[in-house]
Parts: structure tokens; C-alpha cells; sequence
């Protein structure tokens, strides 16, 4: 069965409807934020107990690449919020057109997280038996003899925030791919754009997660 | 009521913002802010990026223009997210054994 945009039963209004439809995603939203909000928890108490190691450690993340994925990912953002628009204004053929450009920026993200990740295997920086962080200057070791196991600790927060971050990429390019197929076939009206809406509530919610993961990761030992 | 349709202007200008503030986050990382006040590195990469969240929040995912109850699961999603945070931080921050 595919919904066109028919007004339900459990509705008075199509408006009300669209209504619904988002709030339910935003209900969805804050569980997220919730589960991204425990990881964010446990790097935050971490940093404070291990604050030269994680600072040695953020040093050796590529905040090139960091930085070119930020711009990615917001790009991507701007893309997706024109083609909601698109779609509201009834531009066919130029909604599928930014939900192309959207999948694709993904994909760079995607790509370049690719060769960041390629890079620690490279350098012995995934946590587990090859681990083997570079060695420090003699005063950073006197603070923290302990510095190889809890960069380590460092690298698996990294691994496990980015990862799920990724796999949240992955899933909306998924969403995106459907999204492009029902666009294609003119699905999507000014009457009826809800998926388009509610995807993009998704694209840019993981937007806002690489907000937030790019300075913490990335930058806020770069200084010294 | 019909749903409001955010122009492509206001887009372009939301995410311009975003890029200008991703280089001044960048810059801002740069400078050794710690040595003017302990933290302070951190509080404006954050501040930062709350910035850029409520942008995308606002505009992006349209929160300024949903109705009231959206806009409400929105602020208690963030007040529980605060909870969390608030709550679980003062316990750790203030253990005497922290740093030793």
C-alpha cells in the first residue's frame, strides 16, 4: 500500500496530520539525544579524569579531515532543507535533484571518515592488542605513566561516537535512497511531503551530532 | 493553520552561518584561551556549538515555526538531556578522588 496522502481516520485536518508526523519524529529525536547524551556523559567525566592523555591523544586525530567533513555535513544540511522545500513548493524534478546532492555529500562524509579511520589502523591507534600510542615527551609521561592505556580510552570513545555516528549516516542514506525513488516517480506534492520532512528531521539531527563531536573530538586541545 | 514554508534565502543564510562559525571554532582552537581562564578553550567550542545546534534546530528542522506542543517535546527533551548531564556531573566533579 502506498500513502498518498489521504487524510486518516484518527485526523480532522491533513494539517494536523503533518503535525502528528513530526512530533513523532521529534519524540524519536530525543531518544536519540538521550543515547548520544550518555556517550557525550562518559567522554565529558573521562576528559576530566584524564585530561593530559586525552589531550595527547586528540592531537593525533586529523582535524583536516575533521574539519572538511564539518563543512560536508553542514552543506549536506543546506541541501536537504532545499529540497523539503522543493518539495512544499511542488519542484518535482529539482527535489530529487538536492536529494541527490544531499546522498552524495553524505557519501564524501562517509568517504573521507573511510581514510581517517584507514589512518589509525595505519598508525596502531585502534584500541586492542596493536595499540601502541607514539611516544611523549618525558614530562607528559611523568604526568600520566599511565598514558598508552587511557589514550586507548580516549581512541575507543572516539571509535565508539564517530562509529555510531557513521552507522546513523548509513541509515539515512538508506532513507535518502528510498526518498530519491519515490521522488523520482513525483510522489511528493505541495498537498503531501511528509517522508521528505521527517527524513530531513533525521539529516539534520545527525548534522547537530557532528556539531557537537568536531570541537569535543578534534579541536579543544589543539592549542598548546 | 498551514504549514509554514521556510525560503530558500533564509536557508542559504542559515548555512553560511554554519560554515563562517565552523572556521571561527576552528581559529578559536588555535588560540590558547586557557591561559586567560582555566576552561575557557572548552566553554567557546561549546558555546559554538550550541549556537550552530539552535541555528539548525530553528531553521533546519523548522522548531520556530512548529506548533507550541512540538516546540514543548523539543524543550523537555533538552531539560532531561540537562538533567542527565547536570546531575551526573556534579556527583563526578566533585569526588575528592577525581584526580588522584
Amino acid at each position: 500500500m502506498h500513502r498518498t496522502g489521504e487524510l486518516y481516520g484518527q485526523f480532522q485536518t491533513l494539517d494536523q496530520q503533518r503535525e502528528a508526523a513530526s512530533l513523532g519524529m521529534w519524540v524519536f529525536l530525543i531518544t536519540e539525544i538521550m543515547f548520544f547524551g550518555g556517550l557525550f556523559l562518559a567522554y565529558t567525566i573521562n576528559r576530566a579524569i584524564y585530561a593530559v592523555a586525552f589531550a595527547e591523544a586528540s592531537r593525533e586525530l586529523n582535524v583536516h579531515m575533521g574539519g572538511a567533513n564539518t563543512a560536508v555535513l553542514i552543506l549536506s544540511s543546506f541541501t536537504m532543507a532545499m529540497g523539503v522545500w522543493c518539495s512544499q513548493t511542488g519542484r518535482k524534478k529539482l527535489l530529487v535533484v538536492f536529494l541527490i546532492a544531499t546522498l552524495a555529500l553524505g557519501g564524501v562524509f562517509l568517504g573521507v571518515k573511510y581514510f581517517e579511520y584507514a589512518e589509525k589502523f595505519h598508525h596502531h591507534l585502534v584500541p586492542g592488542y596493536d595499540f601502541h600510542f607514539p611516544d611523549v615527551k618525558p614530562e607528559i609521561a611523568a604526568q600520566d605513566p599511565y598514558i598508552n592505556a587511557h589514550a586507548q580510552l580516549f581512541f575507543s570513545l572516539y571509535f565508539g561516537m564517530t562509529g555510531l555516528h557513521a552507522l546513523h549516516m548509513i541509515v539515512g542514506a538508506g532513507l535518502l535512497l528510498w526518498l530519491i525513488a519515490q521522488a523520482a516517480k513525483g510522489r511528493f506534492t505541495p498537498a503531501y511531503n511528509t517522508p521528505v520532512e521527517i527524513v530531513g528531521l533525521y539529516w539534520h539531527f545527525v548534522d547537530i551530532i557532528w556539531i557537537f563531536l568536531f570541537p569535543l573530538l578534534y579541536l579543544i586541545d589543539r592549542h598548546t | 493553520m498551514s504549514e509554514h514554508i521556510v525560503s530558500p534565502r533564509i536557508y542559504a543564510v542559515i548555512g553560511a552561518t554554519l560554515l563562517i562559525f565552523t572556521g571561527v571554532t576552528y581559529y578559536a582552537a588555535t588560540l590558547d584561551l586557557n591561559h586567560i581562564y582555566h576552561g575557557l578553550n572548552v566553554t567557546v567550542a561549546l558555546a559554538i556549538a550550541v549556537f550552530k545546534a539552535t541555528l539548525v534546530v530553528l531553521y533546519f528542522m523548522h522548531a520556530r515555526y512548529s506548533p507550541k506542543r512540538t516546540q514543548l517535546v523539543i524543550i523537555a527533551g533538552l531539560f532531561w538531556l540537562a538533567l542527565l548531564l547536570l546531575l551526573t556531573l556534579s556527583d563526578y566533579l566533585s569526588r575528592a578522588t577525581m584526580h588522584g
